[in-house]
């Protein structure tokens, strides 16, 4: 035969050098940053802007006594409710839109409206209409966003590639297969993307939501201790939000590589 | 479009398993209409292989999608077993053109030749062999488990003919498969398509704008006009049932046929209508 072997997509195993120069690459600059910033707060006793041994030894302190169960976890547990529901919400009905034409036709202009107020406006609404628990600090987290993932889904179902529908429907494959064999792999590109800014999105609503009135929370905690003149302890909930971030982006990233593998693969071929 | 799932019976010609009757297609484009098809007809036995071949734009694709249910004509009507078609029949299976956007990228090699059976509930152990075997007789046994991008285009292609095979149509349709492949694998998948023919006794209709490759490979070739379309010319091929990619192409009769459909496309090109059936 004269075809072309199989190409495998290049996954290279890394080499020990080329871990190590990545993980310099990684950690060079946030490491120059602290190294500038323990030289400037060692000189000047700033109040504001404690050394970052300081801000260290309180960070263990502060978060890992009782505001761990108290503060840290739900403030989680609701950033997770929050993002899986948009989730949810954001991909079924997004489908649902996206293949309906008259639902479309009917909603999309509603929907530009909805994205484009800005959620924190909506705090005080959703307090009076669902009080100041968890459901209401989930709401808002939920509120703003589902967009993301619902118009992302809506373009993606939308733009599935002519040649592939014509080819199920020629092969009848139709109904709950085809959503899920195509439809939505199709889409996944496009809402991987909006699942990636939900995610963004989330956390900083999470901090929103508990900065009205709260008396517990990660985002409450360091309003509170900002209030409380707890500069260093209100330098460490900063930090925390950071690393909570990365660690949620890096989930997201294996989520994505998982899903993906297919889109990242043929992007790599068609490069060449 | 209007996805009509049901087909109501019609009457055809006794013999024909598919019968076109003055077949026309219209786009609506804006405020204005392309006239793609005038008036098509013809039948097609049971076991034949027709290749139908016209110059780019002439409405090859169209036709193609109306006979496949995939577009609703605009006039006229298509029968497959004496129903009419209005939806996707059971037993037609389809290869398009764009085998690179025809394949589903993130279904591995034997899920994406395994899809349409399990559409329509096939159960997994004969799914499985019934994929394995249609990958083996289009040479890629070996290739289950990569995906579709991982495969030259002439593969891709390869692909695609055994998801159609695997689905067991009694008529394929090919839309100008081998259009976007290097001439040796081209070659390579004509005498392919000629081998499911004869293996599988499957009806084929085979859509090119290739002249050499209508003769080569069909039993019967339909000279369409250039738009606004009729079927210039309705021929049937005299070449031994054994075909070779070097002895037949050198044969005497080969060349008068080629000779013959390409002056018929010229006149088609002219808008040489003169002697047409009415
Ligand atoms: N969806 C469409 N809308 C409007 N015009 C179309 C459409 N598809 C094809 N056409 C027109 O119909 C004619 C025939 O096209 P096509 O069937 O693709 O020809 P071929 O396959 O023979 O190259 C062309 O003039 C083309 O521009
Ligand atoms: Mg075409």
């Amino acid at each position: 035969m004269t075809q072309t072997p199989t190409r495998t997509p290049r996954t290279r195993r890394p080499s020990l050098a080329g871990t190590l120069r990545a993980v310099g690459y990684a950690a060079g600059l946030p490491a120059l940053a602290l190294l500038a910033w323990v030289l400037a707060t060692d000189r000047s006793a700033s109040l504001y802007f404690p050394s970052p041994t300081t801000i260290a030894s309180t960070f263990a302190a502060t978060w890992f006594g009782p505001a761990l169960t108290t503060d840290v976890l739900p403030s989680l547990g609701r950033f997770a409710i929050g993002v899986l529901l948009s989730i949810v919400i954001g991909v079924v009905a997004g489908t649902a839109i996206g293949t309906t034409r008259w639902l479309r036709d009917l909603l999309e202009p509603m929907l530009e409206f909805f994205r484009a107020v800005p959620p924190v406006v909506l705090v005080p609404v959703l307090m009076l209409m669902l009080g100041v628990g968890d459901s209401m600090r989930i709401a808002v987290i939920v509120s703003g966003c589902v967009w993301p993932v619902l118009l992302n889904t809506v373009e993606g179902v939308r733009g599935v590639d002519t040649v592939l529908t014509e080819t199920s429907r020629s092969y009848r494959v139709r109904g709950l297969l085809s959503l899920r064999s195509v439809v939505l792999p199709a889409a996944s590109p496009q809402i991987m993307a909006g699942i990636r800014l939900c995610l963004s999105i989330g956390l900083i609503l999470m901090v929103i939501s508990e900065m009205f009135a709260s008396s517990s929370g990660l985002g409450y905690r360091i309003v509170y201790f900002q209030r409380s003149f707890m500069i260093a302890q209100m330098w460490s909930g900063i930090v925390l939000l950071g690393l909570v971030g990365v660690a949620v982006a890096t989930l997201y990233g294996f989520a994505e590589r998982r899903v993906l593998h297919w889109y990242h693969g043929m992007r790599e071929v068609a490069r060449g | 479009m209007a996805d009509t799932t049901h087909e109501k019976p019609s009457e055809t010609r006794s013999g024909a398993l598919l019968s076109v009757r003055d077949l026309g297609k219209t786009y609506a484009v804006g405020s204005g209409e392309v006239e793609a098809i005038r008036s098509i007809s013809f039948d097609v036995r049971a076991g034949e292989l027709v290749c139908i071949v016209g110059p780019s734009g002439c409405g090859k694709t169209t036709l193609l999608k109306c006979l496949s249910g995939l577009l609703a004509p605009t006039a006229g009507s298509v029968a497959l077993d004496g129903q009419t078609v209005l939806a996707p029949p059971k037993k037609m299976a389809v290869v398009f053109q764009e085998y690179g956007r025809s394949l589903y990228p993130w279904l591995s090699v034997q899920d994406n030749v395994g899809l349409p059976l399990k559409a329509r509930g096939v159960p997994r152990g004969e799914r499985d062999d019934t994929v394995r075997a249609a990958l083996e007789e289009v040479g890629l046994g070996h290739a289950l488990t990569a995906f579709p991008w991982q495969l030259s285009g002439g593969m891709q292609q390869r692909v695609a003919i055994a998801r159609a095979i695997a689905y067991e149509p009694e008529v394929l349709v090919m839309d100008e498969p081998f259009a976007a492949v290097d001439a040796q694998t081209r070659a390579d998948l004509e005498d392919l398509v000629r081998r499911v023919w004869q293996d599988l006794g499957v009806t084929v209709l085979f859509v090119t704008h290739d002249i050499d490759e209508s003769v080569y490979l069909g039993e019967r070739v339909l000279v369409l006009s250039s738009s606004p379309t009729v079927v210039q010319e309705d021929l049937s091929v005299d070449l031994p049932a054994e075909r070779d990619q070097i002895s037949t192409r050198a044969l005497p009769q080969f060349t008068e046929l080629r000779t013959h459909v390409h002056e018929q496309i010229q006149r088609a090109k002219r808008g040489d209508r003169a002697g047409l059936p009415a």
